[in-house]
Formats: structure tokens, sequence, C-alpha cells
């Protein structure tokens, strides 16, 4: 049985990743996620893993890629600005099919920002910051316990579909302090990437019939293959296989989905909030209950892809959906077409770098309510 | 020994690369300097970026990771820290590895990390036609310089001494022989290893700077080199436009994995009890 312990959300996700079985770190240091950097640095060398600090950003993803493709489960925590910078990297392990763990504790942006304040402005482009149509999956701890979790889950996915996942926290939550208790460990499952059985008929580009995942060979085990495959410009070749790409992560949904729901069964009203946001969102959510409103929360922990089915059956009884974001309104756009037309959804903003006050949301609810 | 050609996946040739291009030589080289040191193949990675250059590994049989512009480094530095057993080799370009590159290839350097380096110096960015690079001499024309290039170009040989490279060695694709040579000496560096081979890119730097074709551009690389063995009994004069090839720099000093390797074992004897995953709440104090 474990103990309680006092955890700040980037300790739990360098804890969950290090349980997960992370054995490679890369990173640049970037307020707020710095600390996952630092107990890499001071736990990786215990157990014979590896940690480099990179010269920068871009040069972190690359550094994590390589390590993947050499066999390691590899990861790398960043913020907005260096999340921009590691995108086109994102995109070659997205379409390399390289199963590697990105974090990303969200700061206050465009630019340098409030670099010590929570935002949730990478919503987008944790789904589409890197150019082209791409695979990426991004999930969003909503409080400390659930960075340990989400991140072995993180591994877990990036491990079994070979695509390149994204852990979505901001400042509060990785800096946050809560009393944790840890899961028996060893009662986990922990993924790992299916490798080859035989040399002589590898295929690295084929997926498995049902998963679309091709087993993956670590480098400098004799397989000797061109990990991006011999360039072509042929179109049916290139876009059979982004096809594929985008169809092996659209299968797995049903699987990836993720959420958490409070009073939805009957409820008019439905809050969707993820990370931070939905702390106050839950508390507010409470309080309009107990007034005998009927509203519900629903949040999401996997984010991209949508958990859609879940939300369109709930999001059906309602006739309001209130979505309170710290950004200008970006997961929103999501809602909104899950919706539909005919409900009402509206968007309560933070662009200030200040937690939603429960009471923001309360209001929000009961506005709605009186429509 | 091995041959060259068991080194190369020769269901993929012939090349791409234009007709006096120097590119296949240095391919050639690479494969040769691998077949003299009877490397298993099995163990060796090539890692490339974007450009002419970065076209080799597809041809070359071993694990092959074909990257991102300037990223090569990067990507080798997380292969050579995964695996220090493994030989990594990184086949770049002028502009790859010294213009978008250039911030990995000192830090690479920097750390002395075991990787060898082939720059394949055509001071033009040929891939894309012909714009100037941070090779491209002062005054030469490009297509981004149309009234002639004002900057002013690295010497690679330099940038990489002065970053902590522990081999370096220059020549061209005119004197093979010293290239292989070259090649061969910095795959037996334990350190970060830099080889500058310069090659002709007739078809848009010849061209376009009215050099004529691949024999006057290799005769150029012919004349105006200079061993730097040799170098130190010239006059100045001598050596005014002219260019050193040879061996620069063979020097042993700690390598960054290695280095690692020792750090893991000090910190695990301290940490003997350590049973790896949780570590204790207690510890954390920031």
């Amino acid at each position: 049985m474990n103990t309680a312990k006092l955890m700040q959300g980037n300790e739990a996700c360098t804890i969950g990743a290090l349980t997960a079985g992370l054995n490679f770190y890369a990173g640049y240091p970037i307020t707020p996620s710095t600390e996952i950097a630092e107990l890499c640095s001071e736990e990786l060398p215990k157990i014979g893993g590896k940690f480099i600090q990179m010269e920068d950003e871009i040069a972190s993803m690359a550094a994590i890629i390589g390590a993947s493709l050499a066999g390691c489960k590899a990861m790398t925590a960043t913020s907005g600005p260096g999340f921009s910078l590691m995108q086109e990297n994102i995109g070659y392990a997205a379409i390399a099919e390289i199963p590697v763990v990105i974090i990303n504790v969200q700061r206050v942006g465009p630019s340098t920002g409030m670099p010590t304040s929570p935002a949730q402005g990478d919503v987008m482009q944790a789904r589409w910051g890197t150019h082209g149509d791409h695979p990426i999956v991004v999930l969003a701890p909503g409080n400390v316990r659930e960075c340990f979790d989400l991140t072995i889950r993180a591994f877990n996915i990036a491990e079994k579909y070979r695509v390149p996942v994204i852990v979505l926290t901001d400042e509060v939550i990785g800096h946050m302090r809560e009393k944790v208790v840890l899961p028996d460990i060893s009662k986990l499952k922990i993924e790992n990437r299916i490798r080859p059985k035989s040399k002589n008929d590898y295929k690295p580009f084929e997926g498995d019939a049902e998963t679309l995942v091709p087993p993956m060979a670590d480098f400098g085990t004799g397989y000797r293959y061109h990990v991006t495959g011999f360039p072509t410009n042929k179109g049916e070749i290139a876009g059979k296989q982004l096809e594929r790409l985008l169809k092996k992560i659209e299968r797995a949904e049903p699987e990836l989905r993720d959420y958490f729901t409070e009073s939805t069964d009957d409820c008019e009203i439905l809050v969707v909030s993820f990370g931070s946001s939905a702390m106050s969102s839950l508390s507010a959510v409470r309080k309009a209950r107990s007034q005998g409103i009927k509203v519900g929360l629903f949040r999401p922990k996997t984010i991209w892809p949508f958990p859609v089915e879940p939300l369109k059956a709930i999001a059906e009884k309602t006739t309001t959906i209130i979505v309170p974001e710290m950004n200008a309104g970006q997961l929103i756009y999501e809602i909104e077409r899950i919706a539909g037309c005919n409900k009402h959804v509206m968007g309560i903003h933070k662009l200030n770098g200040e937690l939603f006050k429960p009471d923001e949301i309360y209001n929000a609810i009961v506005q709605g309510a009186r429509k | 020994m091995n041959t060259a050609l068991e080194y190369l996946r020769e269901n993929r040739l012939p090349h791409i690369w234009c007709p006096g291009c120097g590119h296949g030589t240095i391919m050639g080289a690479v494969v040769r300097a691998i077949a003299r040191l009877n490397f298993d193949k099995n163990k060796v990675v090539i890692v490339s970026g974007i450009g002419c250059s970065s076209r080799a590994p597809g041809y070359m049989d071993f694990d092959t990771l074909h990257t991102t512009h300037g990223r090569a480094l990067a990507f080798a530095t997380g292969i050579k820290h995964a695996r220090p057993d493994l030989k990594v080799i990184v086949m770049t370009g002028d502009g790859d590895a010294t213009a978008i590159g250039g911030n990995h290839f000192i830090h690479a350097a920097r750390r002395n990390i075991g990787i060898t380096t082939i720059v394949m110096n055509n001071n033009i960015y040929g891939m894309t036609s012909g714009q100037v690079s941070p090779m491209t001499p002062k005054g030469a024309l490009g297509t981004t310089a149309p009234y002639g290039n004002i900057d002013r170009s690295f010497d690679l040989v330099q940038l990489a001494q002065a970053s902590g490279a522990t081999y370096v060695g220059r020549a061209t694709t005119y004197h093979v022989p010293l290239l292989i040579d070259l090649i061969e000496h910095a795959l037996q560096n334990d350190g970060f290893s830099v080889v500058e081979a310069m090659t002709p890119c007739p078809t848009y730097f010849g061209r376009k700077n009215k050099m004529g074709g691949a024999v006057e551009l290799l005769t150029m690389l012919k004349d105006n080199a200079v061993n730097i063995k040799a170098a130190s009994a010239l006059s100045e004069e001598k050596l005014k436009g002219k260019f050193l090839i040879g061996e620069f720099v063979n020097k042993s000093e700690p390598e960054f994995t290695n280095e690692y390797a020792k750090m893991v074992e000090q910190v695990q004897r301290k940490f003997d009890t350590f049973q790896g995953g949780l570590r204790e709440c207690e510890q954390n104090s920031d």
C-alpha cells in the first residue's frame, strides 16, 4: 500500500514517465516545465537512463526521436515557446511513426508572454502545430494524480500506436502540490512497442491488418532500413501512407477516449472543461447543483482525438453548453461542431494568466439557467 | 575485408546526383573507409538532414535516417547517447551543417560526442537550385545573390576546431585517396570528428559563376588545394587564393557518452539502494 505524498504536477509527470519505462530525456530549460528536466537529470543516471540538455528545443525533439529509434522510451518537456520550436520535428515523429512523449506545461503566450502564469492557449497548436495532415494524440491531466496517470498512458499510447503523444498541462497543474496516493505500480499495464520477429520479411511501412501499426525495429539490431522510406514523389505511395497514419489513430479512437463526467445524467446545462480550468468548473457545477440547477460537467482527459461520441450523447439532452478556457476560445470550436447548430454554446475566456474563480463559471451557469 | 559495394543498397542505384557532382565520390569514399575498417554493417547508423548531400543514406545499406533540414546532428546525438556502441555517421551539406544546423554543429563539437560528420561542401544550395550558403565565397553569384555574395563565408575547419572537434580534416573530390584516409581516421576517433569534403556543383555553382563544367571545377579544386604538410614551407604569397587540405586536428579528449557512463557509474555507486521508478517525496526540495 502506497502512502500519501505531497507532490507537484511536474514531479508526478516525471514519476509517471519513469514508471512507464522512461530511459531517455532530452530537453532545454523553460519555465514552467523545468522541474521535469531537473528531476530527470537526477533520476535517470540512477537507473542507467540517459539525460541530455540540448542546445535548444528543436534539438531536444530531434534527440528523443533518435533515441526512440535506438530503442529507448524517450521524452521531452517544454512550454509554449519551446513547443513552437519543436513542431517541425513533431511532424517528423508523426510521419515516421516514432513513439515519443512531449509534455507541454502551458504558459501565457504568444511569444514570451507571461512565463510564470498559466494558460490553455496551445490546444490548437498541440493538434495542428506542425505543417500538413498528421496523426497526434493529446492528453490533458486535470490534477496532480492525473499527471502521473496520463503520462504513463501517454507512453503506452505512443508505444502501442507508434505516434507522438503530447501531455498538455499548464503552469497551475505543473506547479500545484496535492496529496497524492500512487497506485500499486506492479499492477499497472505498461505497453512496449511491437518489434519485428524476422529480418527476412520486415516491412517497416506496412501496418498490421487490424491496428495498421507496423512493428518497429531498433537501430543496431540488423534490420538496416531507411526510416522515412526511400524518397519518392509518387502520389499514390505518399498518399496511401498518410491515409494509413490518419486511419491508425481514427481506428484507435474508442480506446484512446478518456473523460470524466459528473452529474450529466439529467443535466440541461453542460460545462465542458479540461485541465486546471476544470477544477474551478467542478466546484462551480457542484455549487449550482446544490441550488437545484440541472448542470453537469464533461471533462475530456484525451482532447485529441476528441471523445466525440460520449460528448454527443450528453450534449443531445442539454440546451446550453458552457466552455471555460484560459484562452480566447479554442476547444470551443470542437464543442460547437459536436453540439450542432441548435445548441447554445457559450465560451468563457481568460487571457490574463489567472485561473478561473469558481464563481465566474457559476455565474455563467446561473445565466445559462435563466435562458 | 568487405568490399565497398557490400555497404551500398545496390537496388537503389544509380543515384540522383547530377553529372559532374562529387557527392557520389564522397559517398564512395565513406563506404570505402568503412570497408577498410571492416565495420559490421548492423552497427553503423547514417544520419542526414536535407539537401543533395542528405540523399546519400538512402543508398547506403545500414540503419539510415533522413531527417529534417539542419537537424541531422541533433537526431544523431540522440542515437549515439542512447546506443554508444553504434558507429554514428552524419552526412550533411554546407547549408545543412553551417546555416540552419550551425547551432547543432558547434554544440556537437563542444560535447565531443562520438559522431563522424562528413560535410559535403559544394558552396551552394543545390537541391533548391543555387542559393548562396554560409560557405559560398564572397563575391560569388547565387540565385539569391544576383549581384554577388556580400556575406563572408565560414572556414569550416576553423569553426570545427574552435568548437572543440577532436578530429578535423579537409579534402576534395579530386583528392580521393586523401579523402578516404581522412574519413578512415575520423571513424577511428572516439570523439566528434569532422571531415569537410569539397565537391563541385557544376549545375548550379559552376554554371551561375561561369566557371565551366565538371572538369574545370575539379581542376580548380586540384590547382588550389595545398596540403597542410606542404603549406608551412610555402610563402604567404604562394598561398594566396589557395585553400588547405589534410589533417588539421587529431587529438584524444574525453568523449561525451564515455563521460556520461562514468557519471552513471559514480551515481549508481552512491545510490546503490535505489529501486528505480519512485523517489521519496522529502528529497524534492526545489
